[in-house]
């Protein structure tokens, strides 16, 4: 079931040049976004993601600079165009709920609806499951709750982009789980192109498509997350992603005797991994943290390791960080997987770049789509 | 005890007066009150302070003030008496605007405290939830401010229902026209032999202020009532 918008989404991207001193805070940044999926934005507190999101959405403007959606002008200092916060269509889920205390939930969710988004109501409320808080005042909600009426609300005012800024800080452990399973599951029905900001790898990874890494104000990289936690040089800035290779996969079978499911990653490569629930072809989104691989020169027999793929050593380099070990860069079929080796295994086994070798894969984590 | 003509007279003229000055000030005050809070300029503790000025200067300035400014002879009474031959002094008009003058700061003051505590946050989702300035502060703003409103409107009535020194002052004592309690009771007291006449006035001005502070305690609680209703599943 795919919602969609009343409007045919933007082909082109969201594209920002801006310049804004805040005190000793300067955010200089240069982007270009796809406008369709996830964007995740990533950095420390502090490293301007929450100001970037702010400009994009018009709650705040920057010194000079150009933000344009798609063919939409938003923001042009020097031609002094400058489309206000409630004309730019942009919706925003913030940190805290921020639902209005004096309208009960349906009034909260109607807020910002235009009449042509009111078909759509009881489809994002039954999506959203708070069909049963309709009545309720937002002081009586919970945190999750809460955040899925303004998640509701932010969808129903017909944005043409969602902005999330950590929809999920402040929630406990299985709280947390199951909205980060459920925004992500909405992302992929939704399809409007949403840039989801945070600090943690972890809901990061399991819901962007694309990857902007910022630093100190600026950009410091942006791609798609698979190809940028494959970058040798972001190992440090991505430390909390555990060098983790992540991988899209197809659900193959299921063997109940030992509740185990197979995933096909491509025609010639299969994983074995812990059951889980997904139905028989549904996709899933796979992560192997790096310290989970090892290295074998040749396919093994009579090891507790279920998962070897044969794989050719693509590249290879030493941290100056890490001066004892050695990252590599393996090339399985058309993906690519992440390992690590202490410089002297390197040495023993003669590892070269193009060599030949069995990836053992010791686990594998899903992330919940 | 019945009343007497004269007594119904006060008693009318000062709701009448107290409900129009409230009526005027009401619209200005908010407005004020919101761009007080919700804007920082150059000169503001400047206006800040101009506003708190009736609170502070001894009411007979104020009203000299209204003359010299409204007054037949004054700078903007001049030009209102020329072209739309409005005379305010001694009018039952120029009374409100006087009381309303003493009462503002008060309904300001409350009004204002009430918008500083309503959270920008709650504004700023407005916009992007397509809500236009205006939208947001008639749907957000205001609403949340409701209980200052409403204590700053109660405020601003008990003060202008009880003004004397500016109103004697602008719109003089003069009965069926700006005699309200206050001044009756201040005639009385100056005529010898109206001491229990006197002591009537004075009791009907208890009877009225403790009225409308009943009334200010019902309509505070039911607003109370109903936000805890609203909180209800």
């Amino acid at each position: 079931m795919a919602i969609k918008p009343e409007l045919p989404t933007n082909p082109s991207s969201l594209s920002l040049s801006v310049d804004q001193r805040l005190g000793n805070f300067h955010l200089q940044t240069e982007l270009v976004l796809p406008a369709c999926g996830v964007t995740g934005i990533f950095g420390t507190s502090g490293s301007g993601k929450t100001s970037l999101l702010r400009l994009i959405a018009g709650l705040e403007y920057p010194d000079s600079g150009v933000i344009q959606l798609g063919e939409q002008v938003l923001l042009d200092t020097r031609r002094r165009i400058c489309v206000p916060a409630h004309k730019r269509r942009i919706g925003v889920v913030f940190q805290e709920a921020r639902l209005f205390p004096h309208y009960r939930v349906r009034g909260n969710l109607t807020y910002g609806m235009p009449a042509h988004a009111a078909a759509r109501f009881d489809e994002i409320v039954e999506l959203l499951g708070i069909t049963a808080l309709l009545k309720r005042m937002p002081g009586t909600l919970s945190g999750g709750e809460a955040r899925r009426v303004a998640i509701g609300r932010a969808l129903l005012s017909g944005p043409q982009l969602l902005l999330m800024d950590e929809p999920l800080t402040g929630l406990d452990g299985a709280r947390k789980e199951e909205l980060l399973r459920f925004i992500a599951r909405l992302t992929k029905q939704v399809e409007i192109p949403v840039i989801y900001i945070s600090h943690d790898p972890e809901e990061i990874s399991a819901i962007a498509d694309h990857l902007v890494l910022m630093k100190e104000g600026s950009i410091q990289a942006s791609d798609h997350l698979g190809t940028l936690l494959q970058r040798f040089d972001l190992t440090y800035a991505l430390g909390g992603f555990d060098a983790a290779s992540i991988l899209e996969g197809t659900v193959v079978n299921h063997d109940s005797k030992y509740n185990l499911t197979r995933i096909a990653l491509d025609a010639t490569h299969q994983l074995t991994v812990p059951g889980t629930s997904a139905p028989i072809d549904s996709h899933l989104r796979v992560r192997i943290p790096v310290r989970d691989i090892a290295l074998s020169l040749a396919a093994t027999k009579g090891t507790s390791y279920r998962n070897q793929l044969t794989a050719i050593i693509d590249d290879m380099t030493t941290l100056p960080e890490t001066p004892h070990t050695v990252e590599l860069r393996l090339q399985v079929g058309n993906f690519h997987l992440r390992a690590r080796l202490t410089r002297k295994s390197r040495d023993e086994m003669g590892l070269y770049i193009g060599k030949e070798v069995t990836a053992l894969i010791r686990s594998v984590s899903f992330n919940s789509i | 005890m019945t009343l007497s003509l004269a007594e119904w007279e006060a008693i009318r003229l000062s709701l009448l007066i107290g409900l129009a000055a409230v009526a005027w000030i009401l619209p200005l005050g908010i407005a004020v009150a919101w761009w007080l809070a919700r804007h920082d300029f150059r000169g503001k503790s400047l206006v800040d302070g101009l506003i708190h000025l009736p609170l502070v200067l001894p009411p007979v300035v104020v009203g000299y003030l209204l003359l010299v400014a409204l007054g037949r002879q004054g700078v903007v009474g001049q030009w209102l008496y020329a072209t739309l031959d409005v005379l305010l002094p001694f009018t039952w008009q120029g009374a409100a605007i006087a009381s309303g003058v003493m009462a503002f700061p008060l309904l300001v003051r409350a009004l204002r405290l009430s918008l500083e505590a309503v959270d920008p946050k709650l504004e700023a989702a407005a916009s992007t939830l397509g809500a236009s300035r205006w939208r947001i502060f008639a749907t957000i703003t205001l609403p949340l401010a409701v209980p200052g409103l409403l204590t700053g409107t109660v405020l601003a009535f008990a003060r202008a229902l009880s003004e004397f020194g500016a109103t004697i002052t602008f719109a003089s004592n003069i009965p069926g026209e700006t005699r309200t309690l206050p001044l009756a009771l201040y005639t009385l007291i100056q005529t010898p032999g109206q001491e229990s006449a006197a002591a009537r006035l004075c009791l009907i001005a208890i009877v009225i202020a403790l009225l409308s502070l009943v009334a200010s305690e019902w309509l505070a609680r039911r607003t109370r009532q109903r936000l805890q209703e609203r909180d209800g599943y």
